[in-house]
């Protein structure tokens, strides 16, 4: 480097510059790192208090009785069991619409998907809620003769509305980067096309359509507000037709009354769920690495 | 079979020999048919949820939406409703967290693609966003509780609820920032480096100039999540439905509530679906537009890059 290219960027202003930028690009690290730290130090305390046991697997969550109990394992089993119905719905739709979307439809329908699953996506999570209240969850009483149509069922299909634009986006993208030799040399040995699709490009794809299934997962176990309003909101243990509450949901309708242990049992719920995202992501990250470019 | 010809056609590009498609077993076109019929169904039933959920909505929203729920606030003595206080919280919001989100996210991708050269540390910053983007919203208005209305005693109210939304729309300006960044011809900068600029000046006059739509893109984006955004806002910014100007919606606990927030409640714990029916309508037709305005800035993106 000559002198005054050495001049130019060692002037005052660069340095000062340059530090901003590297302070911006902490930034989205320190946010994780206090996001934890506070998840962590706030609800540690209750799991303490509680016992790790009687929090996790404790069938009971009484948190204003006289002698309260905080028993968690409704709300894990609730999400977990709400997360897996919804994706047991949405994977299959999904994924066909995606195959038929990259694969089959020609370009002015597959503009007409594509725009369709964007304002999905982009449609708030209280208009999914609210939709289900008033459309979903009287259908589900009628249906199925209950006295209250706001349960697990619900849920699940208010779900996997919602995680459907989800799957479908990411595995178009997986779908679209099979490279047209395979199909090319899957018809050259005389399969039809559709046999091509299904059997090679999908098979092609799959790491794909499996970080979209897990991407789907983690959108359905974070899910709140729409959830909060179609399934009952009752700490039962779960069954496909009794009123239950997801972890997020027994955060979302106690933290505004709460205080003391109950406040701080709250909290842990919030660590078990970020728990349950952290490995999410590094699933994503690790497992299904996706290619880059 | 002329139909599926023309697919194959349009799909792979090149046109297979009819004598093959005698071979072909029945049990063989009767499976592909059955995974055609499973296609079509699954496309009728994403656009039948789709139009069916929009009609409805306008069906039952439109007709309540009139000029006075749009232009009060609620009033217990008249016991009317209004949702004016609702739309300009949800305006002070989008606001104040992109005065906040924009140079953060816009920096955060310029360090990671114009300064940094140590790629394990661009790996670990890339990771954290992948995180920040995964965390679900309830957990951003716990933490966003913790931090900015208590630790750093905020109070509820907009402002610490537009900082919770920070952290949150921080993934999408950085990734929108950053792929347009990576459009950006290095003969630019090189010439720009050549003619004797320094790194800064480069940056500001070349670089972000030229990525300018992927920015706003990444901008319409966040605007959308930030209108959307319910659950991140219930114990951050408040449930209040007093009218405020933006001076106060700056300052620390002035709670308000936006119009998701609003919809939730009117719904949920008031039982007043026209309200909330009215509410969706309006939220739907921001949707829309907010989705055709990012197609239409990136349409113009793609425009700017395939003349270079």
């Amino acid at each position: 480097m000559d002198t005054a290219a050495a001049k130019r960027f060692s002037h005052p202003a660069e340095k000062i510059w340059s530090a901003v930028f590297f302070i911006c690009g902490m930034i989205a690290i320190a946010f994780v790192l206090f996001i934890t730290v506070f998840l962590i130090i706030s609800g540690v305390p209750a799991i303490g208090k509680i016992g790790i046991v009687d929090f996790l697997f404790g069938t009971t969550w009484a948190s204003t009785a006289a002698e309260p109990q905080y028993g968690i394992l409704p709300f894990i089993l609730t999400s977990v069991y709400g997360t897996f119905g919804a994706i047991l719905i949405a994977v299959p739709i999904g994924l066909l619409c995606s195959i038929y979307l990259t694969k089959f439809a020609s370009g002015r329908i597959a503009a007409v998907i594509q725009s369709a699953v964007e304002l999905l996506a982009g449609i708030p999570s209280v208009v999914y809620g609210l939709v289900g209240m008033i459309l979903i969850v009287p259908w589900v009483r009628e249906t199925f003769h209950l006295p209250d149509g706001a349960n697990l069922f619900s849920a699940i299909i208010v779900l996997s509305v919602m995680v459907l634009p989800n799957v479908i986006s990411v595995s178009e993208t997986a779908l679209a980067a099979v490279p047209k030799e395979y199909e090319e040399g899957s018809l050259a040995l005389g399969a039809t096309y559709t046999e091509t699709v299904f059997k090679v490009s999908v098979h092609a794809a799959r790491s794909g359509i499996a970080s979209a299934v897990v991407l789907g997962v983690g959108r359905a176990i974070g899910e709140a507000m729409a959830v909060m309003m179609v399934s009952g909101n009752v700490a039962n243990m779960p069954g496909l037709f009794r009123s239950v509450r997801f972890l997020t949901t027994a955060i979302a309708s106690e933290m505004s009354y709460s205080s003391g242990l109950q406040r701080q049992a709250l909290f842990s719920i919030a660590l078990v769920l970020f728990i349950f995202i952290m490995i999410i992501t590094l699933l994503l990250n690790f497992v299904f690495k996706r290619k880059k470019d | 079979m002329m139909g599926e010809n023309a697919i194959h056609n349009s799909a792979v590009g090149q046109s297979p020999d009819s004598s093959i498609e005698l071979h072909i077993s029945r049990s063989r076109k009767i499976r592909g048919g059955i995974w055609k019929g499973l296609m079509i169904a699954s496309f009728v039933i994403i656009m039948a949820l789709l139009t069916g959920m929009i009609g409805y909505i306008a069906y039952r929203g439109i007709p309540t939406i009139t000029w006075k729920l749009l232009s009060t606030s609620p009033s217990v003595l008249n016991d009317t409703i209004g949702i004016l206080p609702n739309i300009l919280n949800t305006v002070y919001i989008v606001v104040i967290t992109l005065i906040f989100v924009l140079p953060l996210g816009i920096g955060t991708a310029v360090y990671l693609n114009e300064y940094a050269t140590n790629h394990k540390l661009v790996s670990v910053i890339e990771f954290a966003v992948e995180t920040l983007a995964g965390i679900p919203s309830i957990i951003y208005g716990l933490a966003g509780m913790l931090i900015f209305v208590q630790a750093m005693k905020i109070g509820t109210s907009i402002l610490a609820g537009a900082l919770t939304l920070v952290v949150m729309t921080l993934p999408t300006i950085i990734r929108t920032t950053q792929e347009s960044l990576k459009t950006v011809p290095n003969s630019y900068r090189e010439g720009s480096l050549a003619l004797g600029s320094g790194k800064w000046h480069m940056i500001r006059t070349v670089v972000l100039p030229s990525s300018i739509d992927g920015i706003v893109t990444g901008c319409i984006l966040a605007i959308g999540r930030i209108v959307g955004e319910s659950a991140a806002l219930l114990f951050t910014a408040g449930m209040a439905n007093n009218i405020m100007n933006f001076g106060q919606a700056f300052a620390p606990n002035h709670a308000g509530s936006t119009l998701t927030v609003a919809l939730y409640m009117y719904a949920k714990e008031r039982g007043e679906f026209d309200v909330a029916f009215a509410i969706a309508a309006i939220l739907l037709i921001l949707t829309l537009v907010i989705n055709f305005a990012a197609k239409a800035v990136a349409k113009k993106l793609k425009k700017g890059t395939s003349a270079d």
